[in-house]
């Protein structure tokens, strides 16, 4: 008999809502034209579809859709935003400020700007992903142009408090940059009244088509100025270059118009969804921690420590299941999770970490069934874990001299 | 993780779980690695007249430290303990196709093997010095 595969990793990918397919379809057919061709009606048809898109999406972040510079994703977009302002505004001085749980489309070209003479500041967070913000403050100095925070964390949920981050930048004068891309269209977000000036989205993250993603650029008050990374038909007011990905906008239009209509039912849903596994793995295993904030946090997000279980042989028993772990042995490098890490979660919790992210199409059967499985894996292993066999014992983990490896 | 099908087999039915009285005279214990780096092992060898006649392991860590500590058990026994220290962990990648960033989960079997060894000729009040047959172990 084969497993049902049930898909919990929702905070690396959605699944493409149907409607979403079906808006994009006609684009890959008839209207197919270049939305630059001014001069005849294919270009005119794919041109009005990337509008009327580009219109839901500033809208949807409470912004002009002149506002709305279209890329590939929001990698792109954060380092259009990154290397952009700090190129342009490299005259008025080269400090940027980010946080070290930042995703790596912030962190690495907030590195490479550092090699390449930019002074920068990387925040830490407390145990639960959270900022301080009054380190945010003191970070500010007369040379910083730019803070880049994101506003949901892709891997334990946290939420910074990006309205109350927006205020101090505006109030410092230097521009704040959020990498909305776990939030947008399930937080509220408004640029105005959070005082955002760049903003970057992703279409796959709420179950839009991959290899389409938007970065908001204020337009006044104050005018974003941004050095393009590179260069061409000079199309999205010259910030990008590059024949636009026409179906992909639509769907990324249509996906959020779905994501506004839905809002309030999505979150009832996944929240609901989210506690009850919650409260089943804590009530049917012991020594198990929650990674993240307590009530700042995602509704889809899940992040537990198992511990005295390595996370990779978790993954291996939920063969049919789609989660992911901060587990070394998971990644290329061997390392575990940085996110983790920069919390002061030791690398033992870190090893034994899960990552559960619902969406959408989760079910109450689909949660059942994947709490079910992970106690019986987690306490399969256990039975085969010296750890556990040494807590259980009353010994403490801590207090052995390990030999490492 | 393209795991081999040897592995998954291991994973899932582990030969050997358990733990033997550390305490006893006839019982060799070898505990390595580091929860912080992602890998236990705790492996038993209980010796009857120079011969393993059981072995156990309990392991922290990932599919590939669970098989070469479940399959380094199976190999054990009925081994006498100098043909236990000819098990290399390159025998143990092999049998088990462990993929190039796994081979330090045999490499820790190994280790475990040797400590559980060591463990017990101590117990014994075993010296090398005393035993001609341990000098002709080769180095390689």
């Amino acid at each position: 008999m084969t497993k049902p595969r049930i898909y919990l990793d929702y905070q690396a990918t959605t699944p493409v809502d149907p409607r979403v397919l079906e808006a994009m379809l006609p684009y890959f057919g008839d209207l197919f034209g270049n939305a630059a061709s001014r001069n005849h009606a294919f270009g005119w048809e794919a041109e009005k579809g990337v509008t009327q898109a580009r219109q839901i999406l500033g809208e949807a972040v409470g912004a002009s859709q002149r506002e709305i510079i279209f890329t590939s994703g929001a990698t792109e977009s954060n380092n259009i935003a990154i290397q952009g302002v700090a190129k342009m505004y490299a005259p008025k001085g080269k400090h940027i400020i980010t946080a070290s749980t930042e995703h790596k489309a912030v962190l690495d070209p907030f590195l490479a700007l550092q090699n390449q003479g930019w002074s920068i500041t990387i925040l830490d967070v407390d145990g639960d992903g959270a900022l301080s913000l009054s380190d945010l403050k003191a970070a500010i100095r007369p040379d910083t142009v730019l803070v880049s925070l994101m506003h949901g964390n892709n891997e334990v949920g946290t939420l910074h408090p990006i309205a109350e981050i927006g205020a101090i930048c505006r109030d410092a004068g230097v521009l704040f940059h959020t990498d909305a891309t776990q939030t947008f269209g399930k937080e509220s977000i408004d640029v105005d009244a959070m005082k955002i000036d760049l903003l970057s989205a992703s279409a796959h993250k709420l179950y839009g088509p991959k290899g389409v993603g938007m970065l908001y650029v204020r337009r006044r008050s104050p005018r974003v100025r941004l050095e393009p990374i590179f260069f061409g038909g000079g199309h999205e007011r010259g910030f990008r270059s590059g024949t636009l990905n026409v179906p992909g906008i639509v769907g990324f239009g249509k996906a959020i118009e779905i994501c506004l209509a839905e809002r309030e039912k999505d979150h009832a849903h996944i929240t609901g969804l989210r506690d009850h596994l919650q409260n089943r793995l804590n009530t049917e295993l012991d020594f198990v921690h929650h990674n993240g904030h307590a009530s700042e946090r995602l509704a889809c997000n899940l992040n537990l420590s198992f511990a005295y279980v390595e996370g990779e042989s978790m993954l291996l028993g939920l063969d049919n299941i789609a989660v992911s772990s901060g587990s070394a042995c998971t990644s290329a490098s061997l390392e575990p999770s940085y996110v983790l890490r920069a919390m002061g979660v030791g690398d033992d919790l870190a090893h034994s970490s899960l990552r559960f992210s619902l969406g959408r199409f989760s079910t109450l059967q689909e949660i059942d069934l994947a709490a079910d499985a992970t106690v019986a894996t987690v306490k399969r292993l256990r039975d085969m874990s010296p750890l556990y066999e040494m807590a259980m014992e009353g010994i403490d983990i801590n207090s052995i001299e390990w030999s490492g490896h | 993780m393209a795991y081999s099908e040897k592995v998954i087999d291991h994973y899932q039915n582990p030969r050997n779980v358990g733990s033997m009285d550390k305490d006893s005279e006839e019982v060799g214990t070898g505990v390595v690695g580091a929860p912080e780096c992602g890998d236990v092992m705790k492996l038993q060898i209980q010796v009857q007249d120079g011969v393993i006649t059981d072995a156990k392991f309990k392991t922290f860590g990932c599919g590939s430290a669970i098989a070469s500590s479940s399959l380094a058990t199976e190999w054990l026994k009925g081994r006498t303990l100098e043909e236990a220290t000819e098990i290399k962990n390159v025998d143990i990648a092999n049998e088990l196709a462990l993929p190039p960033v796994k081979i330090h989960c045999s490499v820790l079997a190994e280790d475990a093997i040797r400590q559980a060894i060591d463990d017990y000729q101590k117990k014994v009040g075993y010296s090398p010095e005393a035993d001609s047959s341990a000098t002709a172990e080769e180095s390689a």
